[in-house]
């Protein structure tokens, strides 16, 4: 007799006992244990097939009460527990390299319980590399290769184009309004800290507009709700100014904090605003609700204002209240466009490869989908499609 | 060095945690953990850092009596005046008896302490009062920008009065008369689930790819102005 | 120069002083009027009452008072629908005025005659761990040490001490995730830190300006169900049949929307005006 036989004579065995007996639970069959994949270790994986009392569905099955142990006729503990229907449990073991031994119950009422045989062993270890993750370090290898061979490419010494963003043509005109009318410029680098990408670059475009505020010698206010974001400030504009050969033009309590509280801010900013009537305002950076109270007030002030955010929802209040605004993507590419370097340029045609890449992928998906719904395509293929996107 | 060391740390842990999202061995497993301990802890003393900061150029410009140094005395007395009743004069119900002073100042935050107070009378009026100007600028922002100039704006400004309309129960009852599957709440719906969203979709792809370029950008040391000096 | 070009010209304060009649004039009058459900309203309602009875639920309150007058009745009615199910809520913040917030909304919610037999206590049925500075760095950290990362609530008890806590490890140790945001770090943190890692369930309730940068995540099934703005809360409020403050302002916002309505019509007739003039 095979196995498969073997065990469908076990099961009838055990069915006309339970049926015979009336009331008895049937225990879990077939557990296996494995290693759980794409860990640091520490967990197995613990499989088993339901309990017949559970998928009959005429006996009272309240769950299963998972148990581990170290050797197959020791002592077993348990470990955890399983919702009625579930065929898999993770435990988290002690230590990786060991073996361990697993057995399944399947409870019921009053604390009956019917328990399976011992399944295992299996070690749990640490992988390398999280094989789910394969796709996105293909996206990483695609677009770090694209933008690196652009950088290379760029340094050789030929022209890349880079259309025209009319915020960042203006920039110059702002500083230079703000010197012909004697006032002053007020930047604000967002709201979030140094470790959000869109202060670094608000940050990078504040040192092109601190050098031609030095340049032009017009005092340049930076008012932060970070005091790190504070201390980045201070350096770059005390570069700036000494790298336009105005050292002493520099004050350093011109670069100050405020506080981080959303509306506190807001309310400072204002009123400096209202009270000082900047000719120009840069708004670049992260910001949340407080954007278009700054941005209405800078235009009831006569101020031209560039903002640059890479918030979506703050975009529209920004579009419509600001002369000029750079929308998401553009506030990476500012310092790179306006200091025309070739290395900064070539990573941004990097960039649009990976652009290029999405797109192309969404197309496809987009067409898939569309033939699916037409019954021309099948689903599974489809479905195989879109899995091979998503990052786990 | 100055601006060579902090290339080199930026280089260094850039491209450890690039590398950490892939492998979940140790002890690349545990760099996560350990970095957001330390950032943790930089960013909570950083605070201190602007609080001095403030106090500084706040009691500069009340001694120089510069342009505005009344709002600078406001700063300054509202900022000793929460602290000092925060810590020093807690007040509140059920105090607990026999507990030390330390444990009275670690529970400042406490319904019915003095802090409370502030918080619920002071701060959060103070606060709530600013958002709520957005209701009055957005209402003179619409009302000066959105204008049937062209036809993409003409298209804007339709979307809008759908989406306004369809996001407030009124809009059903004035068009109530609308077939089902064409209410006004319904389009509004549609607007926000489906051309919204394909536009927010295309912003924060763009936005990723860009974080993604002026990351390697300063990983590998391309972009170096945010220490000081040119790149 | 004619009425109209000086209507293309009015003063913003003559549209403040309306906007603030629109908004305070209803406040003072019952406007009853039907209050149309969304499918991401009615998601958000069925994700909570399919939860099994006594499921484990984390709450992230990660919004300050400004944004209270959207958030706070979802958080109110959120915590009842809860309770109705015999749920065990923690409570955590991300910003410094979340656990007040929640502290608030808890008070309201344990004020319904419903739950005076059910003798909900604290450290059992509820907790709040209070704030933890990070931002997104706290949501990473909690996939592994929850406890570790919040190691007192708010009332400075230590953690482990609690007997809801008895057993949390991480977000597995939880069945549902809700999380109430109106900016940073928010919905957007715990569906990139939270949901895509460790496979948790979550719904949300954003301020009318943030949602639509939610929807998304909404329409690929990352959040099971999300509230927008005041509506959202009306919504929830009509739905779940626990009328509150969500649903008695939606008279001063729909008056609200129509007066900046007619203020853009009236606009636009005074700009086709000035264009034909010249």
């Amino acid at each position: 007799m095979n196995d498969k036989a073997v065990y469908c004579t076990i099961v009838l065995v055990f069915l006309l006992a339970a049926s015979a007996a009336g009331q008895e639970l049937l225990p879990p069959l077939d557990v296996r244990t494995k290693d759980a994949p794409n860990d640091k270790g520490t967990s197995l994986l613990v499989i088993w097939k339901p309990s017949f009392s559970d998928t009959k569905g005429d006996k009272a099955v309240e769950g299963y009460q998972i148990l581990r142990g170290t050797s197959p006729d020791g002592a077993f503990e348990p470990v955890g527990t399983a919702a009625k229907g579930d065929t898999l449990f993770t435990d988290h073991v002690p230590e990786n390299g060991v073996d361990y031994y697993y057995r399944v119950r399947v409870l019921g009422p009053d604390g009956a319980f019917a328990e399976s045989e011992t399944g295992g062993p299996a070690q749990s270890k640490a992988q390398w590399f999280n094989t789910e993750r394969g796709n996105a370090l293909l996206a990483v290898i695609i677009l770090v290769s694209a933008i690196i061979y652009f950088v290379y490419k760029a340094q050789s010494g030929r022209e890349l184009y880079i259309r025209k963003i009319a915020g960042l043509e203006e920039v110059d005109n702002a500083v230079g309004r703000a010197t012909e009318m004697g006032k002053k410029i007020v930047y604000i680098p967002g709201r979030q800290d140094m470790d959000n990408v869109q202060t670094i670059a608000a940050v990078l475009l504040l040192g092109r507009v601190a050098r031609l505020a030095a340049e032009y010698e017009t005092r340049l206010e930076v008012p932060n709700t970070r005091s790190m974001v504070m201390v980045s400030c201070r350096e770059v504009v005390k570069e700036a100014f000494l790298k336009a050969g105005r050292p002493d033009a520099y004050r350093e309590d011109d670069i100050h904090y405020i506080t981080e509280d959303q509306f506190g801010f807001a309310a400072a900013v204002d009123g400096m605003m209202l009270r000082d009537r900047p000719a120009a305002v840069f708004y670049q950076g992260a910001f949340f609700a407080e954007s278009l109270i700054f941005a209405e007030t800078g235009n009831s002030i006569g101020a031209i204002q560039i903002a640059g955010t890479a918030q979506p929802a703050q975009l529209p209040f920004f579009v419509v209240a600001c002369d000029y605004t750079l929308i998401g993507e553009e506030l990476f590419a500012a310092s790179a466009y306006l200091s025309k370097e070739p290395r900064l340029l070539g990573s941004l045609k990097g960039q649009d490869v990976g652009k290029f890449v999405t797109m192309a992928a969404i197309s496809i998906g987009a067409l898939l989908a569309t033939l699916k719904s037409a019954g021309l395509f099948p689903a599974d293929w489809v479905t195989t499609y879109t899995n091979f996107f998503l990052v786990r | 060095m100055r601006r060579e060391i902090p290339l080199f740390i930026t280089s260094v842990v850039g491209l450890i945690f690039i590398i950490r999202f892939f492998i979940p061995h140790e002890p690349f497993f545990s760099l996560e953990n350990i970095a957001a301990s330390w950032i943790q802890v930089i960013k909570a003393f950083a605070i201190w850092l602007g609080i001095l900061n403030l106090l500084k150029v706040s009691l500069d410009k009340i001694y120089k009596k510069e342009k505005g140094w009344g709002y600078s005395g406001i700063i300054v007395f509202s900022f000793l005046a929460i602290s000092i009743a925060g810590f020093f004069f807690p007040v509140w119900e059920g105090r607990p008896t026999g507990d030390s002073y330390i444990e009275h100042a670690r529970k400042f935050q406490y319904p019915g302490t003095s802090f409370d107070w502030f918080y619920t009378y002071v701060y959060a009026p103070l606060s709530s009062t600013m958002f709520a100007t957005l209701a009055f600028f957005i209402a003179s922002a619409s009302f000066r920008a959105f204008r049937a100039r062209s036809f993409q704006a003409t298209l804007l400004l339709l979307a809008g009065f759908v989406v306004m309309l369809g996001s407030v129960p009124v809009g059903n009852v004035i068009f109530g008369w609308l077939p089902q599957g064409w209410q006004v709440s319904e389009i509004a719906d549609w607007v926000r689930n489906v051309p919204q969203v394909a536009g927010q979709r295309a912003i924060q792809i763009g936005i990723a790819l860009g974080i993604i370029s002026t990351s390697l950008r300063l990983i590998l040391g391309i972009e170096r102005s945010h220490l000081g000096g040119e790149a | 120069m004619n009425f109209w070009e000086k209507f293309a010209l009015l003063d913003r304060r003559i549209i403040f002083a309306f906007i603030f009649l629109a908004l305070a004039v209803p406040l003072f009058y019952t406007i009853r009027q039907p209050i149309p459900v969304s499918p991401e309203g009615q998601a958000y309602y069925e994700a909570i009452e399919n939860l099994p009875a006594g499921s484990k639920v984390l709450l992230s309150f990660d919004f300050d008072p400004p944004s209270s007058p959207e958030l706070q009745p979802m958080a109110e009615a959120t915590f009842k629908q809860l309770f109705t199910k015999n749920c065990k809520l923690v409570v955590i913040g991300l910003w410094p005025q979340g656990p007040q917030q929640a502290e608030k909304a808890l008070a309201s919610a344990l004020k319904d005659p419903r739950f005076a037999d059910k003798k909900l206590e604290y450290g059992v049925d509820y907790a709040n761990l209070g704030f933890m500075a990070g931002e997104d760095v706290v949501i990473q950290k909690m996939n592994s040490d929850l406890p570790g990362t919040f190691p007192s609530d708010y009332k400075g008890n230590a953690t482990v001490s609690l007997p809801i806590m008895q057993g949390v490890k991480n977000y597995k140790n939880f069945d549902f995730v809700i999380n109430f945001s109106s900016g940073f770090p928010g919905t957007r943190e715990w569906v990139q830190f939270c949901v895509d890692r460790s496979g948790s369930k979550m719904i949300a309730g954003n301020t009318a300006v943030q949602a639509p940068e939610n929807y998304p995540y909404f329409r690929s099934g990352q959040l099971l169900g999300l509230l927008a703005g005041m509506k959202g809360a009306a919504e929830y409020e009509t739905v779940s049949n626990q009328p509150g403050k969500g649903i008695s302002f939606m008279g001063a916002q729909s008056v609200s929307h129509l007066i900046v309505m007619l203020f853009v019509i009236l606009g636009n007739i005074a700009f086709f005006v000035s264009r034909r003039k010249k």
